[in-house]
């Protein structure tokens, strides 16, 4: 329960209709694409403006009551639910694409705004903004640089961090800051635009963001390879990458996934192969169709049982749908999805998928892997069902071994969804005790009260070390 | 693979508020556990885009519902809000990698919230007298038509309109009024008869399915539904027995009563043996699709329901796929002044009965007809059932962002295939047009008249 006193605050703030402490409200503000889990927050406030944003922050910092900033709660890593009560803040109401300068090809918009409507709008001026995470017909800008996400085109384009050059964001204490601005070069300083993005809402709330844009590239070609040997597709990503080609995308998928995926598409991919390849090129379309032609030789060297190459955008549009009904056809599959995110240097893929197919028969838990094989950012995937807590203990267990790979191979337990709840208790075997010391003195620095969204990130306690069992 | 539902523990909660009892009860619980929340469905939802905040959205309805099953919150007058707001549109099923049923999860909570609703004593009645008294019983719908034929052509109407005494109903109501076609109670039988030979060998029997409102205020496109079979090349029979299909009440949670006009509706059709079940009407076969669903647990009738729900098909994809395309097709011939079309989709044809493509590639064929497809065709028109009448302001907002899109395309019909669709569609011309004439059709009607224009 609020203070009556701070309900009144905020009411007079945002106007009656904008904020909301009826049951209806927190129920669905306390939870987010994350499973399993849930809390409720005491309001929900749904500001129009930086000004509203800063009244409310500065209300919320005298009574001492979190705040947890939500776009769409489409995150995977529980980044939006409020497991300290206090106020969720949704920013769909700033939603708005403030000013397109052509002149310097950058964008500002509101946090709110839906990053595919962005993209769309984007698009249809001919210009380009790359990142693309597959949620961007749901997800906000917001939250895209608050993740930093990443999508199929991060291998060749980088992900949301190499598009944000400027932000404007309130501090816990309800003060305004600017970072950056349109410049492609800015060394005044620390970098604070580059240490907001990815902060997770523990830093600031980010109320405009401006981004840079880039011209689109002129064509496009797409292909599939399949390969009968994990370590074949394996070293096709790596080959390609060594003869210094750097496709727009290049997208893996293990055997599990394969199966479920032609179960769910009936798209007649042959059930014995251990690995699949997607993959795209972009760029002016001689250097497309000679780089493709060099993939193709280097899937054929590394003994890839098929390649096909998209002579239309129809037949590539198909290939593609393979990739994309991964996340459907296992989400199918039985209740409970849980879509994970450790990552790898790309040499060492092969290992880690087989280490992942290791430790699902283990545990004896369903897990398919699939992901950016270009980045090394894998998604093993468990399907399960909530409600049977003996399996469900076997798929955090099984989970916490496939992170403690991930690291002993040189990766990290999170390439693109963040830290959040669900990967906090690990996040100190990947920086260890000192980089945790670092990265909580700036968390104090910006917010001393610890009120943005407290409880994320950082972790009561850190998770022991499980011993890898290699047998 | 199918889905591992082997486990179908609910919470055991003995919940004090009978309201929340029944819904544990009723909720299908793993329906509930399968949604994920991943959000994919949240651009879908017209109530969500309307409004912009969760709890008008799929998601936030799915965990409303969860909650109270769980025991989390008590169904209070904002949570039956909440579930009555909803269109039932269904557009949230499509998009959802997880295949979450959705449409049943809303009925089966407006069937608790129904089973403890005390409603005012003249929405009882009129409740009662609708869902129990009219939709079900062929003779009172029959004089239901005469009664409301009088008034539309005795002149009566224009005495009710000039007096003003229309004043004195709420205002859907009064805008539903002007808006009704004229109704008869000479139905599909009583102008056709029973059985239909096919033109040219016939490729099948179907029996057509006449609906209880369609047959009284749309008995012209059943009729012309009949004809449109038969030159396509099928046979058709209309068993008389045959009674509502039951989805308005299911709608709106009175799930037993559309169970038994179900029960009704299988037995009739399982004795004519036939190829197909034709249905002309989006809502009407959203719903008969779904007997085997609605049936689900009923042993005496899990097989023949089934039976039933495979035959069920859309009269447009019936044409489209199996039928012999009539001559409206060829364009050298046609009569037919040239005009622009546009098709406003049925939620329950696109999003449950996935035909949405079928009336789409019928227009395209018809001569001397540009089909402009307009923004936004597969979002729900708001009318949905009587939503326009029980919820006449989102509905209103609904309709005027529909006719924003339908207003550019420059189209001179607009075509439907469902009967709420194309009231509302009508009420939309008449308070959002642009002035130049619109007229809105079945497109059953739209093809038999282009048919004929073709033969004249
Ligand atoms: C099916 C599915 C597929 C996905 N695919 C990808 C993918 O390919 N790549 C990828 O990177 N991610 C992916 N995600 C994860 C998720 O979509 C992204 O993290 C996304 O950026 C979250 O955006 P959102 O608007 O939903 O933010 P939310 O989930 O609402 O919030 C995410 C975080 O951002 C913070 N936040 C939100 N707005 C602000 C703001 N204005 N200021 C400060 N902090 C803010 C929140 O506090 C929270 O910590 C996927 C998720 C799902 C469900
Ligand atoms: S798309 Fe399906 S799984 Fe996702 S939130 Fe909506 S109903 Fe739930
Ligand atoms: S049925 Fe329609 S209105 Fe209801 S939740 Fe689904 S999409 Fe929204």
């Amino acid at each position: 329960m609020l203070d009556p006193a701070l309900t009144a605050q905020l009411r007079a703030i945002v106007g009656d209709a904008h904020f909301r402490d009826d049951k209806e409200a927190l129920i669905t503000h306390s939870y987010d694409g994350t499973p399993m889990l849930q809390a409720l927050p005491d309001g929900v406030v749904y500001p129009e403006s930086t000004e509203q944003v800063s009244a409310i922050m500065k209300a919320l910092s005298f009574y001492k009551i979190p705040l947890v900033s939500r776009g769409s709660g489409s995150n995977l890593c529980g980044g939006t639910v409020p497991v300290q009560g206090g106020v969720v803040m949704v920013m769909h109401r700033m939603n708005r694409l403030l000013e397109l300068d052509l002149e310097n090809l950058t964008a500002t918009v509101q946090p709110g705004m839906i990053t595919a409507d962005f993209i769309h709008h984007i698009e249809s001026l001919g210009l380009f903004y790359p990142p693309d995470p597959s949620s961007m017909r749901i997800s906000t800008i917001g939250g895209n640089i608050a993740e930093c996400s990443g999508g199929l085109r991060g291998l060749k384009y980088g992900t949301t961090k190499d598009y944000v050059i400027g932000l404007e964001a309130v501090l816990a204490s309800g003060e305004i800051i600017r970072t950056g601005g349109k410049l492609m070069k800015d060394v005044a300083g620390y970098d604070l635009t580059k240490l907001l993005v990815g902060s997770e809402g523990t830093l600031a709330i980010i109320t405009e963001a401006t981004l840079k844009l880039i011209p689109p590239p002129k064509s496009k070609m797409t292909m599939l390879a399949m390969f009968r040997d994990l370590y074949g597709a394996a070293r096709t990503v790596s080959a390609i990458i060594e003869s210094k080609i750097i496709p727009a995308t290049l997208e893996f998928m293990d055997n599990p996934t394969i199966r479920v995926v032609d179960d769910f598409a009936k798209l007649g991919l042959p059930l014995d192969m251990e690995a699949i390849l997607l993959i795209e090129q972009d760029g002016d379309p001689e250097t497309v169709t000679r780089d493709i032609e060099q993939i193709r030789q280097i899937c054929t060297r590394e003994q890839a049982d098929t390649i096909q190459v998209a002579a239309t955008r129809e037949e590539a549009e198909r290939l593609l749908t393979a990739r994309r009904s991964a996340f459907t056809a296992l989400a199918r599959l039985r209740p409970t999805t849980i879509l994970e995110d450790a990552t790898v240097p790309r040499s060492k893929i092969a290992d880690m998928v087989r280490r992942i197919n290791e430790i699902s028969i283990k545990y004896n838990v369903t897990i398919a892997t699939f992901g950016h094989a270009g980045d090394g950012n894998l998604h093993p995937t468990a399907t399960t069902d909530a409600r049977d807590t003996e399996e469900i203990h076997r798929v955090e267990q099984a989970f916490e071994e496939i992170f403690a790979a991930a690291l002993e191979l040189g990766g990290t337990i999170t390439g693109e969804h963040g830290v959040g709840m669900v990967k906090a208790p690990f996040l100190e075997w990947k920086i260890g005790a000192s980089g945790m010391e670092l990265m909580k003195g700036i968390k104090k620095v910006f917010d001393p009260d610890n009120l943005l969204n407290p409880g994320k990130v950082f972790a009561k306690e850190t998770r022991r070390r499980v011993v890898i069992d290699h047998g | 693979m199918d889905k591992q539902t082997n486990i179908s523990k609910k919470p055991q909660i003995n919940h004090a508020n009978p309201l929340a009892r029944t819904l544990l009860e009723k909720l299908d619980y793993d329906q509930l556990t399968n949604c994920m929340r991943c959000g994919f469905c949240l651009p879908a939802c017209p109530t969500f885009r309307e409004t912009g905040v969760e709890p008008e959205s799929p998601r936030g309805r799915i965990a409303l519902m969860k909650a109270v099953a769980d025991g989390l919150m008590e169904p209070d007058d904002m949570f039956r809000d909440q579930m009555n707001h909803c269109l039932g549109c269904r557009a949230c099923e499509p998009v959802c990698p997880a295949d979450v049923k959705y449409g049943q999860l809303i009925e089966q909570a407006r069937d608790a919230i129904e089973d403890h609703s005390v409603h005012s004593p003249p929405v009882r009645g009129i409740r009662k007298l609708f869902f129990k008294g009219v939709f079900p019983h062929r003779n009172r719908l029959k004089s239901l038509g005469r009664t409301l034929n009088f008034y539309q052509t005795s002149g009566l109407r224009r005495v009710a309109r000039g007096t003003g005494i229309m004043r004195l109903f709420p205002k859907p109501l009064r805008d539903m009024e002007r808006i009704l076609p004229d109704a008869t109670a000479q139905g599909v039988i009583e102008q056709l008869g029973t059985v239909h030979p096919a033109k040219g060998a016939p490729i099948a029997r179907v029996a057509l399915f006449r609906g209880c409102i369609m047959d009284v205020m749309f008995a012209g496109t059943n009729v012309n539904t009949v004809k449109l079979l038969s030159e396509a090349g099928f046979e058709v029979v209309i068993p008389p027995e045959q009674t509502c299909c039951g989805a308005l009440h299911a709608h709106s949670g009175e799930l037993e009563l559309a169970r038994n006009l179900a029960r009704i509706n299988v037995k009739v059709f399982k004795e004519l043996n036939v190829d197909y079940i034709v249905s002309n009407a989006g809502g009407c076969g959203a719903l008969l699709v779904e007997y085997d669903h609605l049936l689900h647990g009923d042993e005496d009738w899990n097989e023949q329901a089934a039976w039933f729900a495979s035959r069920v098909v859309d009269i447009s994809r019936l044409l489209v796929e199996h039928g012999r395309i009539p001559a409206f097709a060829e364009s050298a011939a046609t009569t037919a002044e040239p005009v622009i079309v546009t098709y406003q989709d049925s939620c329950h044809l696109r999003n449950v009965m996935r035909s949405g493509s079928a009336p789409r590639q019928l227009i395209n064929q018809v001569a001397n007809v540009t089909f402009q497809e307009m923004k936004e065709a597969d979002r729900c028109c708001g009318s949905a059932g009587i939503y326009n009448v029980t919820q006449p302001e989102m509905a209103g907002q609904i309709l005027e962002h529909k006719m924003d899109n339908v207003n550019v395309t420059g189209a001179r019909y607009i075509l439907t295939s469902n009967p709420g669709c194309l009231l509302q569609m009508k009420l939309g011309v008449e308070q959002h047009g642009r002035g130049e004439p619109i007229e809105v059709k079945h497109v059953v009607d739209f093809l038999y008249e282009r048919l004929s224009k073709q033969d004249a």
